[in-house]
C-alpha cells in the first residue's frame, strides 16, 4: 500500500486512505426492515429466492412480499415451500406467474396450479439450477452439462460432445432481486451461513441485480473473521436483521434412544 | 422376497471402503443402516453436506440441518457444509463414487424414469438428472413390479426419462441384476424367489446364465 500512496497525487490518496480507516465513513448497506429491503419490487419482476425446502428461506422477505401484493412474479427457487409457508404463501395469493425450480414435491397447491395450467413451471435439474445462478453472478453466459441429456429438459438446447460424451448447453440465470437468508452478516454485506441453510443462498446472492439479505444476527464489521466469510459483501446491496424466525421443519425425523 | 430393508441391506454389500456415497430418498436412505463391518464410507447429501450422520435424538433436531429428503439429520466429526453449486461440482466432477436412487421404471439399456407421470404427478427431478448423468456407478433400488403388478423392468421406459443408459445395477425385492448390452443380467435371487418368478416379473430382456445363487444377507 505504501507504494500506491507514494505514486500519483500523494495528498489526495493519503486522504482517501485515511478516511477508509475510519469505519464509520465506510459502506453501510443496512436497511430498517423487510419492507424497506424489498422496496422496488414490482409486478412482473423475476426474483431468486434462496432455500432448500423450508431450510434457509428468507421468511421476512416472503412475508413482506405477501403484504406488498406484487404479482405476475417469476420466482427462481429450488422448491416452492409448502401450502401454508415459504413461497406457498405467494402461490396462495396467486402472486406467482412462473416458477423455475427443480423439485415441487410436497406442495399440493403448487401441483394443482401446475397441472391446471394456471402456473407456468420450468423444472430444471438441481445442479443445473445452482450452476445457472452461479454463472449468472460470475459473468459466464452459458455452460455445457451432461445433466438432462436425452430427456425433455434437453428439448431445443444445443448438444455437444466432449470426450465422447453428450452435453447440453444451459444458460445463466439473472434476477431483478435476489432474496437471501444468512445466519450472520455485517453492514458491508459479508455473510456467514449456518448448516444446510446455506444451499442456494450464496449463488443466488451472486446473481441478483439487487441482492437483499436477511440475517439472524447483524453484527459489527470487526466481529466477523475475514477468513470465515462464506460470501463477500460485494454481492450484496441491502441487509437487515430479520425477526420472529419460525424455521419450520418439513420432515421431523428422529431415532429412538437405544 | 425382500422388504425395503432387505433391498437396502443387499445394496450395502456393494459399498467399498473409502467411497463417498449419495443416497436418494426412500429405500436408498435405509442403506446407511447396513454398512458392512470394517468399511468406512462418507455420505453426501446434495443439499450441501458431507459426513452426514444418523437422525437426531428427539429434542435435538436442528431446522438448519436437513438432508435432501428434508429430514432432520446430524453431522459426524469430519463432516463439511457447502453450497448447492459446490455440491453438484462434486457430483458432476465424479468425486462421489456411488449413487443409489429409486425409480418408477428402468429399461434394459440402463435408461431410468423417476420424476414425472404426465398429467398425473409431477414432483420434479430434483438432483436426480445431475446424479445419473455424471456418476460412474449407479444402483437403482426399487420394487420389481408396481402396485398393479406390472413390471418396472422394461424393454423401454414409457415415462419421461431422467437419464439415458446410465443405470449399472438394479436391486429389487426379487433380484440383483447388472445392466449389460444384452439386457438385465440376473446375478442373484431373493430368498424364496425362483428364476421363473423373476422371468415372469421382468418385461425387459433378461439374461440368465447357469445357476443363479440366492442372495446372502
Amino acid at each position: 500500500m505504501n507504494s500506491i500512496l507514494r505514486s500519483g497525487n500523494d495528498e489526495l490518496l493519503s486522504y482517501l486512505w485515511y478516511s477508509t480507516l475510519n469505519l464509520n465513513k465506510r459502506m453501510n448497506k443496512v436497511v430498517k426492515d423487510a419492507k424497506e429491503a424489498i422496496e422496488g419490487i414490482t409486478s412482473g419482476m423475476t426474483l431468486m429466492v434462496g432455500g432448500f425446502g423450508l431450510c434457509g428461506i428468507p421468511e421476512n422477505c416472503i412475508s413482506a412480499l405477501v403484504d406488498l401484493g406484487a404479482n405476475n412474479l417469476t420466482c427462481i427457487s429450488n422448491n416452492a415451500g409448502v401450502d401454508d409457508f415459504g413461497l406457498g404463501l405467494l402461490l396462495q395469493q396467486k402472486q406467482i406467474k412462473k416458477m423455475i425450480s427443480s423439485y415441487v414435491g410436497e406442495n399440493d397447491e403448487f401441483e394443482r396450479q401446475m397441472l391446471s395450467g394456471e402456473l407456468e413451471v420450468d423444472l430444471i435439474p438441481q445442479g443445473s439450477l445452482a450452476e445457472r445462478c452461479r454463472a449468472g453472478g460470475a459473468g459466464i453466459p452459458a455452460f455445457f452439462t451432461p445433466a438432462g441429456y436425452g430427456t425433455e429438459v434437453a428439448f431445443g438446447k444445443e448438444v455437444r460432445y466432449f470426450d465422447g460424451k453428450p452435453h447440453i448447453l444451459e444458460s445463466a440465470l439473472h434476477a431483478d432481486f435476489a432474496l437471501v437468508k444468512a445466519w450472520k452478516g455485517d453492514r458491508f454485506g459479508n455473510l456467514i451461513f449456518k448448516g444446510t441453510a446455506r444451499n442456494f443462498n450464496p449463488v443466488m446472492a451472486m446473481a441478483g441485480k439487487i441482492t437483499v439479505v436477511e440475517v439472524e444476527h447483524l453484527v459489527e464489521p470487526d466481529e466477523l473473521d475475514p477468513n470465515t466469510i462464506h460470501l463477500p459483501g460485494v454481492f450484496v446491496q441491502r441487509i437487515f436483521e430479520g425477526k420472529n424466525y419460525e424455521k419450520r421443519i418439513e420432515q421431523r425425523t428422529v431415532r429412538p434412544v437405544e | 422376497m425382500l422388504d425395503r430393508n432387505g433391498i437396502a441391506q443387499r445394496i450395502a454389500q456393494e459399498l467399498q471402503d473409502g467411497w463417498y456415497v449419495n443416497l436418494g430418498i426412500g429405500i436408498p436412505t435405509l442403506v446407511a443402516n447396513y454398512i458392512p463391518k470394517g468399511i468406512s464410507v462418507e455420505f453426501q447429501s446434495e443439499n450441501g453436506l458431507l459426513g452426514m450422520g444418523p437422525f437426531p435424538f428427539d429434542g435435538e433436531e436442528d431446522a438448519d440441518l436437513i438432508n435432501a429428503g428434508k429430514q432432520t439429520v446430524t453431522m459426524l466429526p469430519g463432516g463439511s457444509i457447502f453450497d448447492s453449486s459446490l455440491s453438484f461440482a462434486m457430483i458432476r466432477g465424479k468425486h462421489v463414487q456411488l449413487t443409489v436412487l429409486g425409480a418408477m421404471e428402468v429399461a434394459d439399456n440402463g435408461d431410468i424414469a423417476n420424476w414425472k407421470i404426465p398429467g398425473k404427478m409431477v414432483k420434479g427431478m430434483g438432483g436426480a438428472m445431475d446424479l445419473v448423468a455424471s456418476a460412474d456407478n449407479i444402483i437403482v433400488a426399487m420394487a420389481h413390479t408396481n402396485k398393479r403388478g406390472q413390471s418396472k423392468l422394461l424393454r423401454q421406459c414409457t415415462l419421461p426419462l431422467t437419464g439415458v443408459k446410465c443405470v449399472k445395477k438394479v436391486v429389487t425385492n426379487m433380484a440383483v441384476m447388472d445392466i449389460t448390452p444384452d439386457g438385465f443380467k440376473l446375478l442373484e435371487r431373493a430368498p424364496g424367489v425362483s428364476v421363473e418368478d423373476i422371468k415372469n416379473a421382468t418385461e425387459g430382456r433378461l439374461v440368465v446364465e447357469g445357476e443363479i445363487p440366492e442372495m446372502q444377507l
